[in-house]
């Protein structure tokens, strides 16, 4: 029984579902490009996540095995539609720039591959603390993520000017490019290659060995 | 006849799944090692979309929206919060009857698509594409071009990552980024070509 720090913390740097497991991908490139869209899509998808894997373990053992998967499929599409209506009638703005974001939290592979991987074969309480911990793991990719492009994009963070732009009067030149789709690839692809710098027990091996350079050299 | 010309374009261009809204990222990463793999997906993921957008298209027309089951009697009745659990049950059942019906009688695709065919369910392009085909309220015959069109978009997309991926595996990549590093890589500077597609109005 692992302890519950261990399930909580664990999936935040050592075994991150973006970075390591590549689950959840479509939708931390998509909606980056904004913190405070970002924060929402996070609490939301950490609350699917941790009540999908609660509800998927309650009833694991009642679930024939050969239709497991539409039973998953309608509990998390009964959660997202639950979050989906919320957001509607609290956050309307904000429910619009997501657009399909939302909806796409059910077939977003975080909570399948949760469900499949860890709450088929553990008890209710610890699956809803690993839908959590691996809620906060895709979080922190995607607010660091966010905080990058808005800052370096648009001088702003949650809508506040950090960095006055050359445009309004300040001294900030803004990269476009991070506000692009495009630069969440490479802002990913970065904190990736940091985080298997420090970890190199996450660097994947080659599938061929480069051979050392034995060409002669001039005038040899 | 020119209007759904250029949506198709459109779909497979400029609005590309993959890589202008980054639908199907985690099957595009993460299958796109081999060629054949990529080229088996991008065939049953276009078939699926083919068939699941004017599916789902139907279903909302005809039962979901506002004012949908006027023809039933209940000219009231908005069942539009029930779409998404309706989209991913047909896309589940379609994905489903496609795998019984090509291993009874196209049991050499069968094999050919093998595995992909039940993954394609999860894959979030298909649930996106039926997801924009309501927002941005296409019609009957818009949905079929639309379907079909982000299917082969999507296609494209990651047969071209497959092939680029097989030259990469030759290159001398720093430690960290070997693997799903350098893919991602990859992809945003095949997103930054794609991109140029955007200046295009047809």
């Amino acid at each position: 029984m692992e302890s519950v720090k261990e399930v909580l913390t664990g999936p935040i740097l050592k075994n991150n579902p973006i970075a390591l497991q590549i689950l959840g991908i479509c939708s931390a490139l998509a909606v980056t490009s904004s913190l405070k869209v970002t924060l929402v899509m996070c609490v939301a998808l950490t609350v699917v996540t941790a009540f999908s894997s609660l509800l998927i373990s309650a009833v694991r053992n009642h679930t024939p095995g050969s239709i497991r998967i539409i039973v998953q499929m309608v509990i998390i599409a009964s959660l997202v539609i639950v979050v989906d209506q919320f957001l509607r009638a609290y956050a309307f703005a904000i429910s619009k720039q997501l657009s399909v974001f939302v909806g796409l939290i059910i077939t977003n592979c975080i909570v399948m591959g949760r469900a499949e991987a860890y709450a088929m074969k553990n008890p209710p309480i610890p699956s809803f603390l690993d839908g959590i911990g691996n809620g906060l793991g895709y979080s922190a990719v995607l607010i660091a993520v966010a905080v990058v492009r808005e800052l370096f994009g648009a001088g702003k963070l949650l809508g506040i000017t950090i960095l006055p732009l050359v445009t309004e009067g300040g001294w900030y030149q803004p990269n476009g490019l991070l506000l692009l789709p495009p630069s969440a690839f490479f802002l990913i692809g970065m904190l990736i290659w940091g985080l298997r710098s420090v970890r190199t027990e996450q660097v994947e091996q080659r599938e061929y060995k480069l051979a050392r350079h034995t060409a002669v050299g001039e005038g040899a | 006849m020119e209007h759904y010309l250029s949506l198709f374009v459109r779909s497979i261009f400029i609005d590309n799944m993959a890589l202008s809204f980054f639908l199907g990222m985690c099957t595009f990463l993460a299958l796109s090692k081999k060629m054949n793999a990529a080229m088996g997906l991008s065939v049953a993921v276009t078939v699926v979309l083919a068939i699941t957008v004017p599916l789902n298209n139907l279903i909302y027309t005809y039962l979901l929206r506002d004012g949908a089951l006027a023809w039933a009697g209940l000219p009231d009745l908005d069942l539009s919060f029930l779409g998404l659990i309706s989209y991913i049950g047909v896309i589940a059942a379609v994905v489903q009857i496609l795998e019984m019906f090509l291993d009874k009688y196209v049991p050499a695709l069968y094999n050919a698509l093998g595995v992909f065919l039940p993954l394609i369910t999860v894959n979030c392009a298909i649930m996106g594409a039926a997801l924009f085909m309501v927002e941005r309220d296409y019609n009957f015959g818009e949905s079929v071009v639309f379907g079909a069109g982000s299917g082969i978009g999507w296609g494209l997309a990651i047969v071209a990552l497959a092939g680029i991926r097989e030259k990469l595996k030759y290159s001398d990549v720093p430690d960290g980024l070997q693997g799903l590093g350098i893919t991602f890589m990859m992809a945003g500077l095949m997103a930054l070509g794609f991109m140029s597609f955007g200046g295009i109005d047809i």
